[in-house]
């Protein structure tokens, strides 16, 4: 029987935020909508009883009422009315929850579900299905109840009758012709290339036999671009053409990871790093006792099409990501990048089957909001950038950082042990393609459905917990993360160097009628699995059950390297490790044409004033408060500068520093470095400048070179396009430049490819975007250092030389040009600038220290005095700048290399004695009056402003979102 | 002897570890328990002082704090009312004291749920660094200045009950941290930070031993966790709170 119980609360009131959304569809009336929460409970429990869980449970009685009803509707909801919950299938936490409460109460649910109720006045119920969907609910997760349809029904359970009967499948490629490989890829969504399929029906002539569907979806994950990184590394056909179209080079690249990237890493070998490029995060030396480790993922699609969901998970699969790294890591701070569309387009303008950017720009920073603050991890620093090109494929960017005692850094993985599922039990979440029947539900809703999945962050907050127990007791010997290919590339992966055996049937399943290669591939969250040794599960046992996880040894290691799955006796798959680790090598075309690029003549103006506060108004460069507050970057207590402070409190630092062991004095010091705008002229100074700046950031912070480590994330189109693989190749050769120049290693990287989508016939590809995130240890967390003003009468100083660099500024695209001179870094100098800053800040020589970058000079020093809530007087002629530049030029240029420091006069001395031999000048002086006063060249004010004004600028952009 | 300190901990707490830190570092000795095994023991007889912290206690699902105080009073009211009737001293912080009000051991130790904390005016969850005025005289706020700045973070923060059990609350001298705005502007956002009424921050039993506050003190003991601790001089206004109830059993 189905009993419903509304919440309402009692003062009623119309939300605002709805109504406001709803206007921006062009809904010019008045109206107001109300909204609560009903929860459905499927139980024989007695009217008594529910009143009892009501009352006690659900209902805070200081401010609301609850009324208890039964069925889906009392009676036929009058048309102003709609409930709203989730599709068969799609995690409900809350229901979860619940079910699990009750049980303090002594009683029992067989099920629960949760839905929200909206009662609208004052509109059409025409009007209100069409807003609906644009506004209320995501239709790929969920749905208006239909009274229709739900009126007689009696159960919550979407699932009974519908119980798996065995039947082994068997896919006949033996004799299959090499236009049936095809089909039989692409019919079952196992993206593999012919020459894959060849390869595989090989292996399966000398087995004499056919695969069956696991085996060759098993295969499919793990050379999916994904686990294996195709396109990284595979071979690469590469030419150099230059404007007028002549070849100049031809290059074989027979592994771009390993010509580039990683190959820095082994040339520089680095003496603390300690497992890079192996694991599910890199690691390094933190001290004597303990190692850090960091971790970057992207989950750009499926935030494109559910933002909340896709972020959520993106964040919840970064933290297990961690959490299986080594031995098991603690996370101990979070970072997340988000690229995102305008949200100014109209709902008019918006093509057919785009979320709006407004609402992907809600639910991606709430998802990451929802699940982080839940797991009590950091949100400690980041970055939001537009464009236009993300307005179909948003990126999304979650980084995790763990630390770990020394001696768990590695796997150690022995024939014999117990192979443990843990977490979240295993549904149909996340499985390609249609395999779930249904009569009742649409079809394609169900194919995409199951590709979009709703995170539960309470449930890994327990996994941690219990992990991280255990760990501590030396009971875990090897661990991952089910991500991408749920168990199947987990257990596998894990399992490569002895081999193992799984009793699928053994998986906690969420619900009736999943078959055997359903719960092998499924990629349902918050899971982990691990391999212990027999002797210690009663110890496990104790601390899974005391944190409420559920437990299961679902086979062995075997030792005899083969992938061994059984389903209630029957063999369903056996393979040879050593071929499902054996990807065949792909190739690939790659071409990089330089383009001639012009630069525009820059025109002069009298005052910039104005041009400063518009520059400060820019989505990139304007306040992100309204982000780095839903998150909570305090927990944990080791922040040390957090990413919004000083006497403000809203001074942005240009990297977050955190002390994960409040027993050691050291901290880690977090930066990042991004700007895919310069990938418009030239990917490979794109590369170069994104890891400068990363740098820039860590150092300008208290971060030191030698300390320094970095990893990469490349998010790009499709490398089928002989184009765009021509500068992600160009790019990735900047990537090993640049990390030998400075002696920073790479310690770990993702690529994402494919970041594409159309719009009327046209392919829209994104940005070549690489993230630069930079980590630095540093040995005492008081030699670190902010960028505000501190105080009056300080001489201000820049450090590096302003060159003629404005190609895809911040400034140039405000005007809508790109240019030809994008921002280069330059070998000769760049390393000492970096190095020399640094002792600075560690012999405690200045006050402050700002890197420059977007918007160039003007915003630096315009946030400088924000933060500080002070002035400056500055004049550009005492600048050091190359020849030709005009007073606009030098606000704006974003050339590389280039700090604002500020001194105390009687450190001066000191000052310009570390930095001897470089490019520095001295350009003002901080002043107590609050305005920021620039002298242009012909010694008159160009730029009159006071913190007020250039505050308000800053402020008004995201007014909306805050 | 250092007095013993039991910080509780359930599914979704999330400052457990710093709160127990706090305590130790003020030079009390520190077990987190685990709420289940708790409900196995059952006794608190060990221990001066019981510590709630904050976090997202089975994910707020059902309301802040609402599960863990169902759990609280279901199993271990008797439990507490011995704890509290032989001196011992109680704080609940954020989701700590969202416990505390639902349960009903605040404002009266009575288990009789009258005030709440509902979601913020903003409706959504915010970390910022609030001013606060001292108003009380219980041993946990000893020695603090007129005016403090800790942290908050939280989406359910806004203190909230009828127009009599607030009159009766602040009669008692009950309110022991109230938001301020800085110079002498009105206390509207973000100088109250989620709409609390009488700008409440804080509360305790009539006995002042027993503390509920929504800000982090366990956030503000170190001079690095300041906001701008690189331009002025801080005192880690937090710390205090701890050394308190330490000294208090000293």
């Amino acid at each position: 029987m189905i009993w419903r119980i509304d919440i309402y609360n009692k003062k009623k009131s119309s939300c605002p935020k709805i109504v406001s959304q709803v206007k921006d569809l062009g809904i010019s009336k008045s109206f107001e909508v109300f909204q609560h929460l009903a929860y459905y409970l499927d139980c024989g429990l007695s009217k008594d009883d529910i009143e009892i869980i009501a009352s006690k449970l659900l209902v805070d009685p200081i401010v609301q009422d609850y009324r208890i009803s039964q069925r889906f509707f009392e009676s036929r909801p009058s048309e102003n009315q709609i409930i709203i919950t989730y599709n068969p299938g799609v995690c409900d936490p809350i229901a979860l929850s619940l079910k699990n409460a009750i049980k303090e109460l002594n009683l029992t649910i067989q099920q629960g579900r949760t839905a929200r109720v909206y009662e609208f006045s004052g509109l059409t119920s025409g009007e209100i299905k069409n807003i609906a969907p644009r506004v209320l609910f995501n239709p790929l997760i969920e749905h208006i109840l239909d009274y229709e349809k739900v009126k007689d029904v009696v159960t919550l359970d979407e699932f009974s009758g519908r119980d798996y009967k065995f039947e082994l499948v068997n896919v006949d490629i033996l004799n299959a012709s090499d236009t049936e490989l095809v089909r039989i890829s692409e019919q079952g969504c196992l993206s593999l290339s012919l020459d894959e399929m060849k390869v595989i029906r090989d292996y399966f002539k000398d087995l004499k036999r056919n695969p069956t569907d696991c085996e060759l979806e098993t295969i499919a994950t793990l050379w999916s671009e994904h686990c294996g990184h195709k396109t990284f590394r595979g071979h690469i056909t590469y030419k150099e053409k230059d404007t007028k179209g002549n070849v100049l080079k031809t290059e074989e690249i027979t592994n771009l990871l390993k010509t580039t990237v990683m190959r820095a890493t082994n040339e520089i070998a680095h003496k603390d790093c300690v497992s890079v490029f192996h694991d599910n995060s890199g690691i390094v030396k933190f001290d004597d006792k303990n190692n850090i480790c960091f971790k970057v993922e992207t989950h750009n699609h499926p935030s494109s099409l559910e933002p909340y969901g896709g972020a959520s998970t993106g964040i919840g699969g970064v933290i297990r990501d961690i959490l299986g790294t080594g031995g098991v890591a603690k996370p101990f701070a979070s970072v997340d990048v988000f690229c995102f569309s305008p949200w100014n387009i109209s709902y008019d303008d918006l093509p057919h089957g785009l979320l709006h950017p407004r609402r992907v720009i809600k639910g991606v920073t709430r998802g990451v909001r929802d699940y982080g603050n839940r797991m009590g991890i950091p949100t400690v620093a980041g970055a939001v950038l537009f464009d236009d090109r993300f307005l179909g494929n948003p990126l999304v960017y979650c980084g995790t950082l763990g630390i770990m005692p020394k001696e768990k850094s590695f796997k150690d993985p022995k024939v014999g042990d117990l192979v443990f599922v843990c977490g979240a039990k295993t549904g149909r979440d996340g499985i390609h393609g249609a395999t779930f029947s249904s009569k009742e539900l649409d079809e394609q809703t169900v194919a995409l459905t199951s590709a979009v999945q709703i995170g539960n962050p309470i449930e890994e907050k327990k996994v941690m917990e219990a992990l991280l127990r255990a760990r501590d007791k030396d009971l875990i010997n090897a661990i991952t993360d089910c991500g991408a290919g749920g168990l199947s590339s987990a257990a596998t992966e894990l399992g490569e160097e002895h081999g193992i055996e799984v009793d699928l049937d053994k998986v906690p399943l969420k619900y009736r009628g999943l078959n055997y290669t359903e719960i092998w591939i499924s990629e349902s969250q918050e899971r982990m699995v691990f391999f212990s040794s027999k002797e210690q599960v009663s110890e496990l046992k104790e601390i899974f059950d005391e944190e409420d996880v559920e437990l299961t040894a679902i086979g062995k290691v075997t030792g005899n390297k083969k992938l061994i799955l059984n389903f209630n006796g029957n063999k369903v798959c056996d393979l040879d490790m050593d071929f499902i680790f054996r990807m065949p090598v792909s190739d690939k075309k790659a071409i990089w044409v330089d383009k001639d690029k012009v630069n525009p003549e820059f025109i002069e103006l009298n005052d910039y004033s104005s041009a400063v506060t518009d520059i400060l108004a820019r989505p990139n460069i304007a306040c992100k408060d309204w982000v780095v507050r839903e998150y909570d970057h305090e927990v944990q207590a080791g922040s040390v500068i957090k990413p919004m402070q000083g006497i403000s409190k809203i001074a942005i630092a240009d990297a977050s520093v955190v002390r994960p062991d409040l027993k050691s004095e050291k901290a880690v010091v977090i930066g990042m470095g991004i700007n895919p705008y310069y990938s418009d002229v030239d990917p490979y100074w794109m590369a170069a400048a994104s890891i400068e700046e990363s740098l820039r950031n860590v150092v300008a912070s208290g971060g030191r070179m030698d300390k320094t480590y970095i990893l990469d994330n490349f998010c790009w189109g499709s490398p089928q396009d002989e184009e765009v693989l021509g500068t992600l190749v160009r790019a990735a050769k900047a990537c090993y430049d640049f990390s030998v120049y400075y002696g920073v290693p790479f310690i770990s990287g993702k690529d994402s490819l494919y970041n594409e989508y159309m719009v009327k016939g046209k392919h829209i590809s994104i940005p070549g975007t690489l993230l630069i995130s930079a980590m630095s240890v540093v040995d005492s967390w008081a030699k670190t250092m902010t960028a505000d003003f501190k105080s009056a009468g300080d001489l201000v100083y820049v450090i590096g030389i302003t060159k003629k660099e404005l190609g895809s500024s911040e400034y140039y695209r405000m005007l809508q040009i790109i240019g030809a001179d994008v921002p280069k870094v330059d070998i000769k100098t760049s390393k000492n600038i970096l190095l020399k800053t640094s002792e600075l800040i560690d012999k405690g020589i200045i006050n402050a220290c700002h890197d420059v970058s977007d918007g160039g000079l003007a915003s630096a020093l315009a946030e400088m005095s924000i933060g500080g809530d002070m002035g400056a007087n500055i004049d550009l002629n005492n600048l050091a700048f190359e020849q030709g530049m005009c007073d606009g030029e030098k606000l704006f240029s974003e050339s590389q290399s280039r700090f604002v420091v500020t001194v105390n006069p009687e450190n001066c001395k000191k000052l310009e004695r570390v930095i001897n031999g470089i490019d520095f000048s001295c350009i003002g002086e901080t002043t107590k009056d609050k305005r920021l006063n620039i002298k242009g060249s012909a010694g008159k004010i160009i730029v009159e402003l006071d913190a007020a004004e250039m505050r308000s600028a800053w402020m008004k952009t995201f007014d909306n979102f805050r | 002897m250092k007095p013993k300190v039991l910080v509780v901990r359930t599914a979704g707490t999330n400052c457990d570890k710093e709160s127990a830190f706090a305590f130790e570092t003020a030079g009390a000795d520190v077990n987190l328990r685990h709420i289940n095994y708790l409900k196995k023991t059952r006794d608190f007889s060990g221990y001066n002082i019981i510590c709630l912290p904050g976090g997202f206690s089975y994910g707020d699902d059902l309301g802040s704090g609402k599960i863990l105080a169902l759990e609280i009073v279901m199993r271990l009211k008797e439990a507490l009312r011995e704890f509290i009737g032989r001196g011992g001293l109680i704080i609940g912080i954020c989701n700590g004291f969202q416990v505390l009000v639902k349960t009903g051991i605040l404002p009266d130790l009575d288990f009789t749920q009258k005030v709440t904390l509902t979601f913020n005016d903003s409706m959504r969850f915010e970390d910022r660094w609030v001013n606060m005025s001292v108003s009380s005289e219980s041993i946990w706020l000893k020695g603090l200045p007129e005016k403090i700045q800790l942290p908050i973070a939280h989406g359910e923060g806004k203190f909230y009950s009828s127009q009599d059990i607030l009159a009766e609350i602040e009669k008692n001298g009950q309110v022991a941290l109230r938001y301020i705005s800085e110079d002498s502007c009105d206390v509207i956002y973000p100088y109250n930070p989620n709409g609390s009424i009488n700008n409440i921050a804080g509360i305790t039993d009539k006995t002042g031993r027993v503390l509920g506050l929504m800000p982090h003190p366990e956030r503000f003991v170190l001079k690095h966790h300041s906001p701008f601790w690189q331009k002025a001089d801080v005192v880690p206004f937090g710390k205090i709170f701890f050394e308190n109830a330490v000294n208090y059993f000293k």
